[in-house]
């Protein structure tokens, strides 16, 4: 999924276009350049600025508010883990480190080849079945490190 | 669909609906997969595959499969209900192994897998 | 004509005659002959019971017995103990007969036996994607009352009666907000939900939205009428999709009803609703914060006044709740403030959902009246501690909260018992923890969290957090100093007082109860450098005792540092200087003889 700095401008103003007249769109409109580029480019956030009249200064203060974007390119699947109190008093450190070594990554990296990004999340609301990590929009509950290995290799 | 207007239009929705809560007699089986975020990453969807596959290997067309939210018993999910003969029976954790057994004794035979069950609803 | 006392109905229909029952007639008659009881008890051949995958079934009268799956071979024990003994046979009987449940019903499952659903009421019984059966559940009957007969005013009376406070955490009652925004002049109103559940623990938000997600709408348009809006959001964290997914398909079948729209149920009231999906900043649970990230800005807290009920999104007046608060609203609407008040503490009605977690034996959702003692929830419902290890705290309310004690365990649960004892209610996460769990850890751990997640606007909040961890940080390395304690306190104190939101004046709460209630397991890890509880990485020490090591080597062969030294069959040593303390030889030890101190 890579896009021609050509092709990123030429999407984000099509994703704009909907948001000019009303209000409130700055987020959806970066959610949806992150879904379809994969990241926001710096070339999407200028876009965004010039279409939207929106200071640039801005756009970037908001994307780099939250947590959900990111302004690198990441890997095809995101391996979320989960660091919420249940997970925690159930072993999810152990998780994430087994999810480290196996990939060579730290948090918030992505490994060589583009495959994975490691990402924490604060909770994923499955705590019942502690501990918990998402592959993409995938949850996995109840694991324990040597069952990670077998649902890392499911993902291409 | 019909719109709404009042009170009344409301209470015959209520009153034609046959829903899964009251497992009404009359109707026809039900299995019901609890398929929440918990119920999923706890594997629902491969038992609500496994149970698809087992009920077209044995040629029934008459069971509905449907899908529900999270009732709270996150510790036996895979959850799977199965409503016949106007009582509802709450299964968990389910395995794919354990899909055979129940749509053979409960839901072709009516024999409640004592075994697997949790508990049973009105 | 003879009189029989008793009478055996076989059934005779062709699944039970295919069964054996032609075999168990005679059966029985040579049995009652051998007893000499062929006239006093009648056999009687009946037709089909419709049970056939029952059969043979067999019903003895005037009992009324009913017996299934009888086999020739059961006949003599039948005729021994029922019909001589006038004992019945329970290993026969038919199980799923409403007089002898096998199956227990799920008022009788300890799980479920104390709590009282209201906000679950409809979850994992409904199928969430379709709104008929939301109103075969009396669905949007609560709407339709408040729409076809009460005045905005008396269904803002009706919420004040009810004594229903805000779920999301800090408990203001719901009525009372109402009143501020249905009072404040404008031409238009939004009303929103907040569903950023962002607490790590608590997950019940997502599974009323994912379960039953009409009766938030419900929620909303109830208050919208009450209030006078028009419009409503419904602001939910982008890492539930599943849960967005439902409410879009709710939303677009009660559009097709006519139960969203212009002239709703042939009224003036109109009402539409939108869905914001959060982009993962936990200080947008805090309302000020949360109208902002609607807006497209930055989500960080701004000062009230002005409150949201006169000027909050996009500066109209707004009113906002969290999903359990939207969820009870119809259901109160249906059956009367009355009947929800008589639930509960004289100051917190109703009902609370707790996601239980942690070291319990059954983790998940419970919704208990208010006034229900901790003990209850976690060793009544939840079944104890897992393994059967000893309860050591329970953590209640998230990073906001605080850790209780075994002490606190028959503490009746409101929202002001849970304050004076220097936790909150919360969204209402239990985490429950055990002698393995390290409290300093804990409270590192929601430090971590609200450091992290602090939106940096307030010094106290964005500094002060951050030398706090340090000092945990120390501590938990065994470099701690007796006077960090003092000094946590103290910065403690300030970031409670110099934050603005919320998320800043609870965060100290964690670090002041653990070392209000746990104050000598920081001392062990000052003084003595160790972790009693065995969860911090650098205090403690892996070892193998000689004695139980029975040399498999499988310790040796998991060891990633490859510090376990040991000829095969012969005992292991750990040598320290290398180990990284993962902990694998204790996992994999068959024998056990790995230990930690």
């Amino acid at each position: 999924m890579a896009f021609s700095v050509e092709e990123v401008r030429e999407k984000t103003r099509e994703i704009v276009q909907p948001w000019k007249t009303g209000k409130g769109g700055l987020i959806p409109i970066l959610q949806k350049v992150q879904e379809t580029v994969g990241y926001l480019p710096e070339e999407s956030l200028v876009t965004i600025s010039r279409e939207m009249k929106i200071p640039l200064s801005e756009i970037y203060g908001v994307a780099t508010f939250y947590a959900q974007f990111h302004l690198t390119p990441r890997g095809r699947h995101i391996v979320r883990v989960c660091r919420g109190t249940a997970c925690h008093v159930r072993g999810s450190l152990k998780i994430i480190d087994s999810v480290k070594k196996m990939l060579h990554v730290e948090e918030n990296g992505t490994t060589e080849d583009l495959r994975f990004t490691l990402e924490p999340v604060a909770c994923l609301g499955a705590c019942g079945l502690a501990p918990v990590m998402m592959v993409d929009s995938q949850t996995f509950g109840r694991l324990t490190p040597d069952k990670v290995k077998g649902i890392l290799d499911t993902f291409e | 669909m019909a719109k709404i207007k009042s009170l009344d239009d409301l209470r015959k929705i209520r009153e034609s609906t046959s829903d899964l809560s009251s497992a009404r007699t009359g109707q026809g089986t039900v299995v019901v997969v609890g398929m929440g975020t918990c119920g999923i990453a706890a594997g629902a969807r491969e038992i609500m595959n496994s149970i698809m596959a087992e009920l077209a290997r044995r040629g029934i067309t008459d069971v509905a499969v449907q899908t529900t939210g999270c009732i709270g018993m996150c510790e036996k999910e895979p959850l799977v209900d199965v409503i016949r003969d106007g009582s509802r029976v709450t299964y968990g954790p389910v395995t794919p192994g354990d899909v055979a057994t129940i749509v053979a004794e409960h839901v072709v035979n009516g024999r409640v897998v004592d075994s697997l069950a949790i508990g049973r609803a009105d | 004509m003879q009189i029989y006392r008793s009478h055996i109905l076989v059934c005779g229909g062709t699944g039970c005659v295919s069964g054996g029952s032609k075999d168990v007639i005679d059966e029985f008659q040579k049995e009652l002959e051998r007893r000499k009881l062929d006239k006093e008890v009648l056999v009687v051949h009946t037709g089909c019971h419709g049970m056939c995958e029952l059969g043979p079934i067999v019903v003895v009268y005037p009992e009324g017995t009913f017996y299934c799956r009888v086999q020739k071979t059961d006949v003599a024990e039948l005729v021994e103990e029922h019909i001589y003994k006038g004992r019945p046979v329970s290993r026969l009987m038919y199980a799923g007969s409403e007089e002898m449940p096998v199956v227990p019903h799920y008022k009788e499952i300890p799980f479920y036996s104390k709590q009282e659903r209201i906000a679950l009421a409809n979850c994992g019984y409904i199928n969430p994607d379709n709104i008929d059966e939301y109103i075969a559940r009396r669905g949007y009957e609560g709407l339709g009352k408040v729409l076809s007969g009460m005045t905005p005013a008396q269904v803002i009376d009706e919420m004040k009666a009810s004594g229903l406070r805000g779920r999301g955490g800090a408990g203001f009652p719901t009525g009372l907000k109402w009143s501020f925004c249905a009072a404040s002049k404008g031409d238009k109103k939004y009303v929103i939900c907040n569903a950023d559940e962002g607490d790590p623990g608590a997950f019940m938000d997502r599974s009323i939205l994912e379960g039953d997600p009409h009766c938030v709408i419900e929620g909303m348009m109830i208050g919208a009428y009450a209030m006078g809006a028009d419009e409503g959001y419904i602001y939910c964290r982008a890492e539930y999709p599943l849960a967005i997914q439902r409410l879009k398909t709710a939303i677009a079948q009660a559009e097709e009803y006519g139960l969203l729209g212009q002239n709703i149920m042939g009224t003036d009231f109109s009402f539409t609703v939108h869905i914001k999906e959060g982009a993962g900043a936990f200080v947008c649970g805090e309302e000020t914060a949360l109208m902002a990230s609607i807006e497209g800005r930055r989500g960080m807290p701004r000062p009230r006044p002005p409150f949201p009920a006169n000027s909050g999104l996009w500066e109209k007046p707004s009113n906002i709740n969290n999903v359990e608060t939207w969820a009870n609203v119809p259901r109160i609407m249906v059956n009367g403030a009355e009947w929800y008040s008589s639930m509960g503490t004289d100051k917190s009605k109703g009902t609370k959902v707790f996601a239980l977690t942690g070291k319990v034996k059954h983790t998940g959702l419970v919704e208990v009246p208010m006034g229900i003692t901790l003990r209850e929830i976690i060793f009544d419902i939840g079944g104890g501690i897992l393994d059967d290890k000893k309860f050591k705290a329970v953590q209640i309310g998230g990073p906001s909260g605080g850790c209780l004690t075994e002490d606190h365990l028959d503490a009746k649960v409101s929202y002001e018992s849970l304050t004076a004892l220097g936790a909150i209610m919360g969204s209402g996460g239990l985490v429950v923890m055990d002698e393995t769990t390290c409290m300093v850890d804990v409270a590192k751990f929601f430090l971590t969290f609200v450091q992290k997640e602090s939106c940096g606007k307030c010094p106290f909040c964005r500094i002060g957090t951050k030398r706090m961890l340090e000092i945990l940080e120390r501590i938990t390395a065994g470099e701690g100093k007796m006077e960090d304690l003092d000094t946590l306190e103290q910065l403690a104190l300030m970031v409670r007082t110099g934050s603005l939101c919320g998320l800043g004046q609870t965060a100290p709460n964690p670090v002041l109860t653990t070392l209000k209630y746990f104050r000598d397991e920081y001392v062990a890890h000052i003084k003595d450098k160790k972790c009693p509880a065995g969860a911090c990485t650098a205090l403690v020490k892996y070892s193998i005792d000689p004695a139980v090591c029975i040399g498999c080597t499988k310790c040796a062969r998991n060891c990633p540092a490859s510090c376990i030294a040991g000829e095969v069959k012969k005992p292991h040593v750990i040598d320290s200087e290398k180990c990284i303390r993962c902990g694998n030889c204790k996992e994999v030890c068959p024998v056990g003889a790995v230990s930690v101190e």
